[in-house]
């Protein structure tokens, strides 16, 4: 038989991150709480498709950049400009609703309830039928229940949680609900997905299951995800593109590999007498 | 073809697998072949669909260039699709391999490169990449074809494919030449009983796995006695959740489903099968010991967390069902209040139990592989779940010995199957002489030779005896039973099996041939041990630090001194009471290589990894310092180290014969 190599190459085809269009823009953002300045003139982009990691020291404002993102923060100087639309002051659920979605640092989900649930809800923006033809189930609602149902059944699919289907998440060990939460964002079908410290607090296996749901939800539903976290390892393998705060000034930002050598952010990590 | 022969039985026409697809897609056509949980919802295959299935799939697999007599390796958990190769394969003559799916890579080299692998079929990333990663050690692999084609849209298609694209070129080549349907059909009209049907490959406890070859007759033959035996017909359900490449779910969940036409269910995965158990309801049902047990611990866990009057009436009716279940089930006389009694505790506990198991529709269970705790088989049996013994092995099809209905015991593997004659040799080896003997060890003929007489008997390497019913006993493997200084003798498995009963106890493995006493080394098990830590505020950070944690080693101890009891009296045992024992700060694992892929132990390679334990056990140390590597599931390695302590443990004086210490 003829020697053809099965290789996983990538095809040729897939741009670079720098070439392709930009999803979202923050511009001159700056925000203070009373006389602390959280960000300070901060500027990047987020790019369709492509994986964004916002890292640096504890304190950088790198949870509070996400949450101006989403619009729960509302930066006082500034602008974000989300598929070409231009805005200052925005609401969670404008945000949401919008395409973007998000996991938090310490798990906030409907502990008493199912996996399958805690996703639903997830679904809650996308529902059309009222309350009241829920409750009834019937006709309308009965379809347009089984049509969620379906979206929310392909992401335990996708996420491998098929076995805590019914098991209140309460119940479940901190990895799992970290994926119940991921699956929760993705029920939102976001363009979107801001994750912040997707991995904190978990075991060797757990991050590897967790690098390898990123990278699919990134590569299968072409999902453009800016994430915050600690691992280093995980940060340069996973992502295109890195940002980096520290007192909530951007010090950096490229390739892992030209973060990684920027002396700023070697400083800024080791620490350096001023 | 079917039409000239529709009759069961010994039919000459009957005599392949793909033949007897065809018999059952005409005459079970609309009934349940297959099912498979799609996005919480069972999909269902009926027969005739399960032909249309296999047809386009296999002309796929032919238009590829697969060719009569070639291997094909089938890698990945039970789905439909993995089935469906089997026949397909079959029905062009070639020889369906299974592997086993939790296999690292490096294991995988031999088996696919000894079988020399012309196609691989596999379930999903995982497998490919796993393939993909010792490509060029197998320099006879063509083409590979996957099932879940999640993850792989990126990977080079040259000679890759999905399995939906493959049965598409077979469907596309129907429409446009339909002829090459009657084609198939001579494909396999030129099968036949002595072919080939697969290749088994043994997990072996010793040196590389051996490739066990049996042909359809084997298969079919064999599958035909037990269906009748127990009267499985086409309306059975069962789950298949075991190995593919394992014999037993290969004759269970393909040889004989084909035979008698019933239907088979996929679990949605792995960790979902006692759900999916539950929704289905089989039938037909086999376990390994370990699940039972497991299954029970779980119960007696729960149970233990249930509120005050659950537990009562748990308490009170598990004491009727120990009294009288299992003469109920075996319809043996037993008094009306016991009767009535029964009853209640069936409609508010028993019932209830099975459906929790997920055995509420249960005809048959069977359970073979290891010693059943006599505990916890009667504990299944009272609830009046039919579970029974088997007695078997890859080489002789499965079946050597199968307990009939009525003739129900713990210690007995039960009479000879159907068809099948067992000797025993001088030294206590089993022999036996069935239809179902393998033909070969695939390109072994010394292994063969070692273990097929010319005149067709079978060593089985197991020791054993028939006991006063004609019931055959296992006690141990042949070349395992050994004898301490002293004489007396010491069959580790016997002793390890008698602890293992124990809920808090996982794993043991006991030491003595050629020593002056019995020493052991005992795994605790983290789902009782901890429930229990939990329950009495012991904290503990990791598994290492709760096996050396002082109670548990009191509660072991405890253990070890009930079965140095209960040795003491049985006069032939007495002298193999555990002097010493100590709690492994590890869980043996077959990822570190200290139990084969069906989860027994590895004496030989324990014995030599630990071997300043077993030391330590015999110098009389109260502890001893370990250091041993660990395997993550990644492959990654890590260290364990620590002191683990020792126990000295008191024997006791074997129980004479009464007249002798009247005399004394």
């Amino acid at each position: 038989m003829t020697a053809v190599a099965m290789t996983l190459d990538r095809p040729a085809a897939v741009p670079k991150a720098e070439e392709r269009e930009i999803l979202l823009s923050v511009e001159n953002v700056s925000l203070s709480f009373g006389g602390v300045k959280a960000i300070r003139d901060v500027s990047f982009d987020i790019r369709k498709g492509e994986i964004r990691a916002i890292i640096g020291p504890n304190g950088a404002g790198k949870t509070s950049m996400l949450n101006v993102i989403n619009g729960f923060y509302h930066p006082q100087e500034g602008t974000i400009t989300f598929k070409g639309q231009r805005r200052h002051r925005m609401a969670p659920y404008i945000a949401a609703s919008q395409g973007i979605a998000r996991t938090f640092q310490n798990v906030a989900l409907f502990k008493g309830m199912s996996t399958l649930d805690n996703i639903m809800t997830g679904r809650t923006l996308k529902m059309r039928t009222g309350i009241l033809g829920q409750a009834v189930y019937w006709g309308w609602s009965q379809k347009e229940e089984i049509r969620h149902r379906e979206v929310v059944e392909r992401i335990i699919d996708f996420l491998e949680i098929e076995h805590i289907r019914k098991t209140p998440v309460g119940k479940l060990p901190y990895g799992l609900q970290k994926r119940v939460e991921l699956g929760r964002a993705l029920a939102m079908e976001p363009e979107l997905l801001l994750l912040d410290e997707p991995m904190a607090g978990m075991n060797l296996e757990e991050k590897q299951d967790m690098c390898r749901f990123i990278l699919d939800v990134n590569d299968q539903l072409g999902t453009t995800i800016a994430l915050i976290e600690h691992d280093m390892g995980v940060v340069m393998d996973l992502s295109d593109r890195v940002v980096v705060l520290d007192h909530g000034v951007k010090i950096a930002d490229g390739t892992p590999d030209e973060v990684q050598r920027n002396q700023n952010v070697i400083d800024a990590y080791l620490g350096v007498t001023r | 073809m079917e039409g000239r022969n529709p009759s069961r039985g010994p039919g000459l026409e009957l005599d392949t697998l793909p033949k007897l697809l065809l018999r059952n897609a005409k005459r079970f056509a609309l009934r349940p072949a297959y099912r498979e949980k799609d996005l919480g919802i069972w999909q269902t295959w009926t027969w005739s669909q399960v032909l249309d299935e296999v047809r386009a799939f296999a002309i796929g697999l032919h238009l590829l260039g697969l060719k009569r007599g070639e291997t094909v390796a089938i890698i990945g958990d039970n789905r439909p699709q993995l089935y469906w190769s089997f026949a397909a394969a079959q029905s062009l003559g070639a020889i369906p391999v299974p592997v086993y799916q939790d296999s690292v890579a490096a294991e995988m080299v031999f088996v696919l490169s000894h079988a020399e692998i012309a196609f691989a079929v596999v379930e999903d990333q995982e497998q490919v990449d796993k393939v993909l990663s010792i490509n060029d050690q197998l320099p006879t692999l063509r083409h590979m074809i996957y099932e879940d084609p999640r993850g792989l849209k990126k990977y080079d298609h040259t000679r890759l494919h999905a399995f939906a694209d493959v049965q598409d070129l077979g469907r596309k080549e129907l429409k446009s030449n339909p002829s090459i349907a009657d084609w198939w059909l001579d494909e396999i009209a030129q099968g036949k009983g002595s072919d080939t049907s697969v290749i088994l490959y043994t997990s072996g406890t010793t040196g590389q796995p051996k490739g066990v070859v049996l042909s359809h007759e084997n298969l079919i033959r064999t599958a035909r006695n037990a269906n009748q035996f127990d009267n499985l017909t086409e309306k059975e359900e069962i789950i298949a959740y075991l190995p593919m490449a394992w014999v037993g779910d290969h004759i269970f969940s393909y040889a004989q489903a084909y035979e008698a036409g019933f239907c088979v269910s996929c679990p949605e995965s792995l960790e979902t099968t006692v759900t999916d158990r539950r929704e289905i309801g089989p039938t037909f049902f086999f376990g390994p010991p370990r699940r039972f047990e497991a299954a029970l611990t779980d119960i007696f866990v729960r149970m233990e967390d249930a509120s005050r009057p659950k537990r009562w009436m748990f308490d009170k009716f598990m004491a009727i069902a120990r009294r009288c279940g299992e003469q109920i089930l075996e319809g043996k006389p037993v008094s009306l209040s016991d009767r009535i009694l029964y009853w209640i505790g069936d409609k508010f506990v028993y019932g209830p139990l099975r459906n929790q198991l997920g055995l509420s529709r249960l005809k048959i269970g069977y359970t073979a592989g290891e010693a059943i705790g006599p505990e916890v088989f009667k504990f299944y049996r009272s609830l009046g779940i039919n579970l029974k013994q088997l007695y078997g092995q890859t080489e002789a099809t499965v079946y050597v010995t199968m307990q009939p209905d009525g003739e129900i015991s713990a210690e007995s593997v039960g009479p000879p199957a159907p068809e099948v004659e067992i000797k025993i040799a001088d030294n206590g080896e089993v022999l036996f002489r069935s239809p179902g003997v393998f033909q070969c060890y695939y390109k072994n003929e010394e292994a063969t030779a070692a273990v097929k007489t010319p005149d067709g008997w079978v060593r089985t390497g197991d020791a054993g005896f028939f006991d006063s019913r004609g019931h055959l006993v296992i006690i141990d493997r042949a070349k395992d039973v050994g004898r301490l200084k002293d004489g007396s003798l010491f069959a580790p498995k016997y002793l390890e099996n008698k602890l293992k009963f124990f809920p808090e106890i996982k794993e043991a493995v006991a030491f003595g041939d050629g020593r002056d006493y019995v020493a052991m080394f005992v795994n605790i098990d983290l789902v009782s041990v901890g429930s229990w830590a939990e329950r009495n505020n012991v904290t503990y950070a990791s598994y290492q630090e709760l096996a050396a944690h002082p109670e548990v080693y009191a509660m072991v101890e405890k253990r070890v001194d009930e079965i140095n009891q209960m040795l003491a009296k049985e006069p032939k045992m007495a002298s193999s009471q555990i002097r010493r024992f100590l709690i492994l700060p590890k869980e043996l694992d077959a990822d570190d290589g200290e139990l084969t892929r069906t989860q027994k132990v590895r004496r030989g390679f324990i014995a030599q990894r630990y071997a300043p334990l077993i030391q330590a056990l015999y110098d009389g140390s109260k502890d001893c310092f370990v250091r041993t590597e660990v395997t993550f599931e990644d492959g990654r390695k890590g260290t364990i180290e620590g002191y683990v302590r020792i126990v000295d443990m008191t024997t006791y004086e074997p129980a004479m014969p009464a007249l002798k210490e009247a005399a004394e």
